[in-house]
């Protein structure tokens, strides 16, 4: 089985670090095979950041996202620039409260940044919530795998509120306003 | 792990215990990683120099004081080590360079990826000489090569150049770390021996700073003492020719490579990150008619291997440059040889590809 994941947002929502940690979880404790390739601009925070993961149980050759089937999307610009033309299969999580058009694949809608500020007192977690949701809303990744990522990558002191973060998005993944 | 990462732990693990260089992007995560690893290992040493002359320099100060140096860099920073490199090539000082190669010329594109200084590498500095130059198209081939290229170094003693791109530089994938690495120092200089003195494969012995021998170590042409004989023809000719044909001579011995499909009509040559684009086409696509020659080793040209395709129809050679290793390939056939350079920073897709391969079956 092979995904393509294309995450986008801006820069400083920690659009790369996800799509690193879903590929970690995917190669190191799904058993997989994970490629992990990004946009690498001269732009740090605030332009349009784009990552991208394969998760293959095949070997990978070429290492580029060219057809995604799932995508994680969050921020208006992000969705303009990389996520308006999904194929009819695909499906696509998105922060609800800051992406404002809706794709026509099937989408969970995840207020992740809202719900990180109110709820977990950091918005810095925002994509750590989406990740969550990318556990119940697909079948990319496991939880367990995911879980251990996640606290091989995050800085020492804030495991806890990222395996909190996961959490919430796993449940949101279920609950999420949706198509 | 990333592939400029996994350059540095290749070089650990090969047990390099100098790094002198100066950031620059895409190659910055190499330095990164070594000046957090090696202040925490005995022996070590990590230097950020002033700039990348100096950086070069350094790097063959330490070799000769017996450590296994390196450097990492690009394309602006590779052309200011030109100069060094010269004379690390003229003394014979083992070291691994680094060039996780971008869009150029100038500073051109810093977070792309490019081959633009594959020509470089072979003709840069000035004078005549040969070098060797590896090419990884994977995360774990940043690995395996930058560790390899440490012994090819002291083995030949000569700098040896690992020509990754910013595409393999940047991303991450898999790796698998062995338990250890093979590791070959140069050989010892018998006592005796004239430092500049080589055996029949016109590699000498090896005698760093410290260990009782007097070199004498000049960038101009030397005797066979280290002495500057910079009039006498004959010392020059058997100077530079020894530096020349101690590569040259060994392009079997350090031809590193992978064919896939020798009864192919449609070859492919591919190094470096265009390798993952035909693994695509004919591994998985399985393009019918088609195989390709991973070259691993670029520098020397492993011109051999080209007759090793005997129905062969047409050289298909994708690079992110617009052809310099298609004019090597070229000099060596005379079959039909067609150059798909793409520049810009990205990867070729596989249809342009595809298409090579219908232009070289008169399909278009």
């Amino acid at each position: 089985m092979r995904h393509e994941i294309r995450f986008s947002g801006f820069g400083g929502q920690g659009i790369i670090l996800s799509a690193v940690i879903l590929g970690r979880a995917a190669a190191l404790y799904d058993n997989k095979n994970a490629v992990q390739t990004q946009v690498y601009g001269p732009e740090a925070r605030g332009g349009a950041s784009m990552s991208a993961v394969i998760i293959d149980d095949e070997p990978i050759l070429y290492p580029k996202v060219r057809d995604p089937d799932t995508y994680v999307i969050m921020s208006q610009q992000g969705f303009e620039k990389y996520g308006c033309n999904t194929r009819d299969d695909a499906v696509m999580l998105l922060d609800s409260d800051l992406v404002h058009d809706r794709p026509s694949c099937r989408y969970v809608g995840i207020p992740a940044t809202s719900v990180a500020k109110k709820e977990l007192g950091r918005d810095i977690v925002a994509n750590i919530i989406m990740l969550g949701a990318l556990t119940t809303a697909t079948s990319v990744v496991s939880g367990g795998a995911l879980e251990k990522a996640i606290l091989d990558s995050v800085p020492k002191g804030t495991e806890d509120l990222n395996l909190k973060a996961m959490k919430k998005g796993q449940e949101l993944g279920i609950q999420g306003e949706s198509s | 792990m990333q592939g400029n990462i996994a350059c540095a732990e290749g070089a650990l693990a090969a047990g390099c215990n100098f790094f002198g260089g100066y950031p620059i992007t895409p190659s910055t995560e190499v330095a990164e990683h070594m000046a957090s690893r090696m202040p925490k290992i005995t022996g070590s040493c990590f230097i950020q120099m002033e700039d990348e002359i100096a950086s070069m320099a350094a790097i063959i100060g330490a070799a000769w004081t017996g450590a296994r140096s390196m450097t990492a860099t690009s394309g602006p920073g590779f052309s200011l080590m030109m100069e060094n490199i010269g004379y690390a090539v003229m003394t014979e000082t083992p070291c691994v360079l680094v060039n996780i190669q971008r869009g150029g010329p100038s500073t051109g594109q810093p977070t792309m990826g490019a081959q633009g200084d594959m020509m470089q590498v072979r003709f840069g500095s000035h004078g005549d000489y040969s070098i060797i130059a590896l090419c990884p198209s994977s995360v774990q081939e940043c690995f395996d090569l930058t560790a390899k290229a440490f012994n090819l170094a002291d083995r030949f003693r000569t700098p040896v150049f690992l020509m990754a791109d910013e595409v393999i530089g940047h991303m991450r994938e898999k790796l698998e770390i062995p338990d250890s690495v093979e590791i070959i120092r140069p050989k010892t200089l018998p006592e005796g021996t004239l430092p500049f003195t080589a055996g029949p494969d016109g590699v000498p012995g090896f005698a760093p700073f410290g260990i009782g021998r007097f070199t004498h170590v000049t960038g101009l042409t030397h005797d066979e003492r280290g002495y500057p004989d910079t009039t006498n023809p004959a010392c020059h000719e058997s100077l530079v020719k020894r530096l020349v044909n101690k590569i040259e001579n060994a392009r079997h011995e350090i031809a590193d490579y992978t064919i896939v499909n020798e009864n192919a009509r449609y070859v492919f040559v591919c190094y470096g990150a265009p390798v993952r684009t035909v693994k695509e086409v004919v591994d998985r696509m399985k393009i019918p008619d088609t195989g390709y020659l991973q070259l691993k080793t670029v520098w020397p040209f492993p011109e051999e291997l080209l007759l090793r395709f005997p129905n062969v129809q047409a050289f298909i050679v994708p690079e992110m440059n617009l052809g310099m290793i298609s004019r090597e390939v070229e000099r060596h056939v005379s079959v039909r040889v067609i150059p798909v350079g793409r520049i810009g920073g990205e990867l070729h897709p596989p249809e342009e590809l595809i298409q090579a391969v219908k232009i070289a079956g008169g399909d278009v």
